[in-house]
């Protein structure tokens, strides 16, 4: 089993781990953000590029660094391998400039948009990305269009994770979506609208990262924030019937999968169960559920985030400062 | 003039007229196919270690070691292999292939079925720009006359080996050419560059190992085999042998493809009435981009001569000599000349928005970062321009560079980092004197319009 060492941590990983995965093995704040991999589908990642790192040490057959830093979430972990994630000032300047891309044609309409508080790149954008913007001409603009009867895609909000493209590939029957056009032209479309209509397709809600897709039962009802999420299930024909719902007072206002701790869902759900089961008497409440997720608006507390950023300067500073297994000049900014 | 191997006996030396060689008749009036005929009495190792010793490398940009490249394919039992030939070319400033195909497709399939035999590939494919639609009949013409003649199909000149060719056009985009996305639009899907790990010689068309060359990669197994390795190997300089199909562009006497030896100083290239015949009216020589629209672009005085004063030659080694700081690429071999009446601020607006244009959008800093750097040269090209905005070119490009699926990032941020390294004064001039620069009215020029008066 090869041996990593990512931040001046060591694990002992399967064969075969991406360095990503062996990141989360270990836990904390070393675990790069991953904006477009996820673990639930196959062939995911290597799109958004917000997971790279740098490889300050092949491995022990083949100590060469990485000449460029890697995605993390598309690189196999090698015996040996030496990877820098905060402990390289580079490579998180160079994260903030992907963080940059990726909101370069964001309309940052937050306030009007249904993802608010569980937004992974509001998450992102706080806690890698600079304040201000330096893009200074007009932003791309998409109308919204249905992605089948009950999803509505707002385009722009889209950050070309291809997700939802695999998703469609993978759990429902026939390829219904992909993308159409190209370069930052490019837009995800079913091609003949309302076209994608299959028990599954409700899931790309849920694996979408943004506000791109979003669940038009649920659409401007609520801000997420005001309502309460409990574990609940039911006995489903189709899934697994365990899902999570929503709940502002006795009413269901919407209906998602169980998602772990790095925002992925944990049991795909069908439609009937997402979209038709609203009341409260189909379902069996287990209890509160508790959101692991660190949004920035979902806890209503700003400090806390900015806590969290002082937290995670503090331990890339400790990090520095041990200066434990990185190898020979790994720290110097002019090598990384 | 140097030997020529690749292009030579296309006219008559002296009329002038075409010889008819892209014919499968004439082709074989000059020695066509022999190479053929030999390679199929050698065993398929003996052809690659070959062309290991010829010291070949990869005319497509990268410059790899061919032989090393063939030697990397994998052999799992039961699985095919295929050769696919990568006629995309469409690199601003390199047009060699077009005319190597145009003028002599017969060479192209003699060395793709070498090549095809050497890999034990039985199905290959030449995939071709889908603006080359004349170049696609010609090849098409002579894969039929191929076929007549027991040279494609089944059990080629009684040696037993069997290869069918097909040649498939693509709809016309620059990505295309990027090995992976090739391969992906061969399938017959969008043409995205694939995430490698793996390699096409691993897994390729079909997910079977696959090897990806260049036209003028595989036309020169023809005479790598003709002559020996060795006497191939002799042509050039170092680690640079052989001959180089350079298309040259731009502000000079000559405009054309040339076929070099490889070493050829970059002054007699430019100034000698054998190659480029000197400067357009005598005027002065500015820039030179040496490999196609991607590499560094050089000025005068660094393209004629290396930092360190030596005189700069046509290899792979010399012009990368210096590295970026003050070197560049051979690349694909497209030499665009500008002359002193040319801006390079406009030339970089131009190759820009190209990449702009031909981003896939797969991944976020080429997606993004492309279409803002050709926004900001448009703002300064339209008098708007402010200092701060060079310095911004200048780390976008470095956050596209190295971020990137495939190296269409890069081939979009060298060239903005190449200009405003060494004619940073000139991006300064158009920010400092606005006024100047609405005289070009190139808004109107750009969006196709008449200037109001
Ligand atoms: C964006 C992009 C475009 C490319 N276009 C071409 C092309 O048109 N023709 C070509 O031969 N190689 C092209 N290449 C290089 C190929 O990926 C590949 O390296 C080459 O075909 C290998 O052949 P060689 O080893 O014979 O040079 C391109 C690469 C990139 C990144
Ligand atoms: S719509 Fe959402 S899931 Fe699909 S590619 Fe865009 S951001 Fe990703
Ligand atoms: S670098 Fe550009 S062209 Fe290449 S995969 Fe990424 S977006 Fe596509
Ligand atoms: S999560 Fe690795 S590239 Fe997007």
């Amino acid at each position: 089993m090869p041996k990593v060492t990512i931040d001046g941590q060591t694990i002992e990983v399967p064969n075969g781990t991406t360095i990503l995965e062996a990141a989360r093995m270990i836990g904390g704040k070393s675990v790069p953000p991953a904006m477009c991999y996820y673990s639930k589908l196959k062939e995911t990642g290597g799109y958004c590029r917000t997971c790279i790192v740098n490889v300050s040490k092949g491995s022990e057959k083949d100590p060469r660094p990485m000449p460029k830093p890697v995605p993390s979430c598309r690189t196999t972990v090698m015996d040996g391998m030496e990877v820098q994630n905060l402990t390289s000032p580079a490579l998180l300047e160079a994260r903030a400039g992907v963080v940059e891309f990726l909101l370069l044609n964001h309309p940052l309409d937050c306030p009007i948009c249904d993802q608010a508080g569980e937004c992974h790149l509001q998450d992102l954008g706080y806690e890698n990305g600079k304040s201000k913007t330096r893009y200074e001409f007009a932003r791309r603009e998409f109308e919204p269009i249905d992605i089948g009867e009950k999803i509505k895609l707002h385009m722009k909000r889209c950050i070309h994770c291809f997700r939802c493209v695999k998703l469609a590939d993978q759990l429902t029957p026939n390829r219904y979506q992909g993308m159409l056009n190209r370069g930052d032209h490019s837009e995800i479309s079913t091609y003949i609208q309302h076209a994608v209509d299959n028990e599954f397709s409700g899931n790309m809600i849920d694996v979408c990262p943004v506000g791109a897709l979003t669940d038009k039962t649920f659409r401007f009802k609520s801000r997420v924030w005001f309502v309460k999420p409990e574990d609940a299930h039911r006995k489903c024909p189709t899934c697994a019937g365990k899902a999570r719902i929503w709940l502002k007072g006795e009413e269901v206002l919407r209906v998602t999968g169980r998602k772990d701790k790095y925002g992925e869902v944990i049991d795909w759900i069908c439609n009937e169960c997402r979209f038709d089961k609203k009341k409260t008497s189909d379902w069996v409440i287990e209890g509160p559920t508790h959101i692991d997720h660190h949004s920035v608006i979902s806890m209503n507390h700003y400090e806390t985030l900015v806590d969290l950023k002082h937290e995670t300067d503090n331990h890339r500073k400790q990090l520095t400062n041990k200066k434990v297994n990185l190898g020979q000049g790994a720290l110097d900014p002019n090598n990384s | 003039m140097g030997r020529q191997l690749l292009i030579d006996n296309i006219k008559d030396p002296v009329t002038g007229a075409l010889t008819g060689i892209n014919t499968l008749e004439g082709y074989r009036a000059h020695g066509g196919y022999k190479a053929l005929e030999k390679a199929l009495k050698l065993k398929p190792e003996e052809i690659v270690t070959e062309v290991q010793k010829s010291g070949l490398r990869g005319r497509g940009g990268a410059g790899f070691p061919t032989g090393m490249k063939w030697s990397f394919i994998a052999k799992p039992p039961g699985v095919p292999r295929h050769l696919v030939c990568n006629a995309d070319e469409s690199e601003p400033g390199t047009f060699k292939d077009r005319y190597l195909m145009h003028h002599k497709p017969h060479l192209l399939i003699e060395g793709m079925i070498i090549s095809s035999f050497a890999l034990g590939a039985n199905l290959s494919y030449i995939y071709i720009r889908g603006e080359m639609m004349v170049q696609y009949h010609i090849l098409q013409k002579a894969i039929d006359e191929a076929y007549a003649a027991g040279l494609l199909g089944k059990n080629i000149l009684n040696s037993g080996f069997d290869l069918d060719l097909h040649v498939h056009p693509g709809a016309g985009a620059y990505i295309c050419g990027e090995e992976t996305g090739l391969i992906e639009s061969l399938e017959g899907k969008r043409g995205n560059p694939r995430i490698k790990p793996p390699f096409p010689a691993i897994s390729g068309v079909w997910n079977r190992p696959t090897v990806v060359n260049n036209v003028e990669t595989l036309a020169a197994i023809v005479p790598i085999l003709n002559m020996g390795a060795e006497e191939y190997a002799k042509i050039g300089i170092g680690k640079s042998t052989g001959t180089k199909l350079i298309s040259a562009s731009g502000h000079i006497n000559k405009p054309g493809v040339y076929e070099i030896e490889l070493g050829v100083p970059v002054e007699e290239f430019i100034y000698s009435e054998s190659y480029c015949g000197g400067m357009k009216g005598g005027r002065k020589l500015k820039a030179v981009v040496a490999g196609g629209s991607s590499v560094p672009i050089l000025p005068a005085e660094l393209i004629l001569k290396t930092a360190k004063g030596e005189p700069r030659l046509m290899t792979y080694e010399s012009l990368g000599d210096g590295g970026f700081a003050t070197g560049t690429m051979l690349g694909s071999g497209g030499f665009i000349v500008m002359d002193e009446s040319t801006s390079v601020v406009k030339n970089l607006f131009n190759f820009t928005r190209f990449y702009h244009h031909e981003s896939c959008g797969q991944c976020s800093p080429c997606r993004e970062g492309t279409g803002w750097m050709e926004k900001i040269l448009h703002k300064i090209l339209d008098g708007h321009g402010t200092v701060a905005d060079i310095d911004l070119l200048w780390d976008i490009q470095g956050k596209i560079e190295g971020k990137t699926i495939c190296p269409l990032g890069e081939a979009a941020a060298w060239p903005v980092a190449a200009a405003i390294r060494h004619f940073r004064p000139e991006f300064e001039e158009y920010v400092k004197n606005p006024g100047k620069i609405k005289d070009v009215k190139h808004y109107y020029r750009l969006n196709n319009l008449e200037p109001v008066n």
